[in-house]
């Protein structure tokens, strides 16, 4: 008897709309600052650091968009039967560099729904994965997340 | 120049060569201004008394992509200006807290001439020696951004 309904299968595919965002030189140096680097173009703000992106993208909401405990809730994902969050993973593809003034725009896509049997039951996995592009419409990053719910 | 010496490095790369290791301990205020660069308000990162009392954890969570950047950071520092990350594929396995001491490292463990590349496995290990944060990246030689 499988966990995963048509009708939660049906989400495959979806896609949310795209964000465009500015890169800029403050927001790299607060970035570069904050992880530790030690590279003087990623501390002055000269090019982007790998990772970049996920400041650059991470969901801006209203405070009461916000659960209790913080988060922001994710739109493009369904109601899962499933909802205790563990590991996961994340696969991520530099196509372009990043510099100050670079405009990007991202798209999620909801790209699988599958489940396994773990030891301790039931698994269900998802992968969205986001492809950010330059005004050229190149590709300059995708990230592949997967994530386990049990 | 600085492709000769890239090709060079690239010719005298061996598998099983080590990449030099690094120790991470994030502190409170380290945490606060990455999930403050985020806009991260998950309140296991900031809210200890919540951490403990309602979600049981010992300590205050590290956010997992600070770890995943960690992993980069121990890649770059070790390729220079020599090559640059075509693609890191790494998962989260194990919680760390603030206050651990955490260390990055990484060997190579295959070599592509043709293309100029190489794969590397990393990790991100907690003061047990246990591997949190395991990781493969491969990176181009030649290439630099």
């Amino acid at each position: 008897m499988s966990l995963l309904s048509p009708e939660l299968l049906q989400n495959i595919g979806r896609q949310s709309e795209p964000r465009r965002e500015l890169v800029t030189r403050r927001d790299i140096r607060k970035y570069a600052v904050a992880t530790g680097n030690r590279q003087r173009k990623y501390l002055d703000g000269d090019q982007a650091p790998p990772m970049f992106h996920v400041p650059l993208f991470w969901d801006v909401v209203e405070l009461d968009e916000l659960s209790p405990d913080g988060v922001s809730i994710d739109t493009l994902l369904p109601k899962f039967p499933l909802e205790k969050a563990m590991a996961g993973g994340l696969e991520i593809e530099y196509h372009k560099p990043i510099h100050p003034g670079d405009w990007l725009t991202a798209t999620r896509t909801l790209t699988d729904i599958y489940e396994k049997s773990g030891r301790s039951g039931p698994l269900i996995f998802y992968e969205v994965v986001m492809d950010v592009v330059d005004d050229a419409e190149q590709l300059v990053i995708r990230e592949k997340t997967t994530r386990i719910l049990r | 120049m600085k492709a000769a010496a890239a090709k060079s490095r690239f010719g005298a790369l061996k598998i099983g060569d080590e990449l030099p290791q690094r120790q991470f301990e994030c502190g409170n205020v380290q945490l606060m201004l990455y999930n403050a660069a985020l806009w991260n308000g998950h309140r296991i990162h900031f809210d200890e008394p919540y951490a403990r009392d309602v979600e049981g954890y010992p300590g205050l969570v590290i956010a997992g992509p600070l770890l995943g950047d960690w992993l980069h950071q121990c890649v770059e520092e070790w390729l220079g200006d020599d090559g640059r990350i075509v693609s890191i594929d790494y998962s989260n396995r194990v919680a760390t807290y603030v206050g651990e001491v955490l260390t990055s490292g990484g060997k190579v463990t295959a070599i592509h001439p043709e293309a100029g590349e190489a794969e590397v496995e990393v990790f991100i290990s907690n003061a047990e020696g246990a591997v949190v944060t395991p990781g493969k990246v491969v990176v181009r030689f030649g290439e630099s951004w």
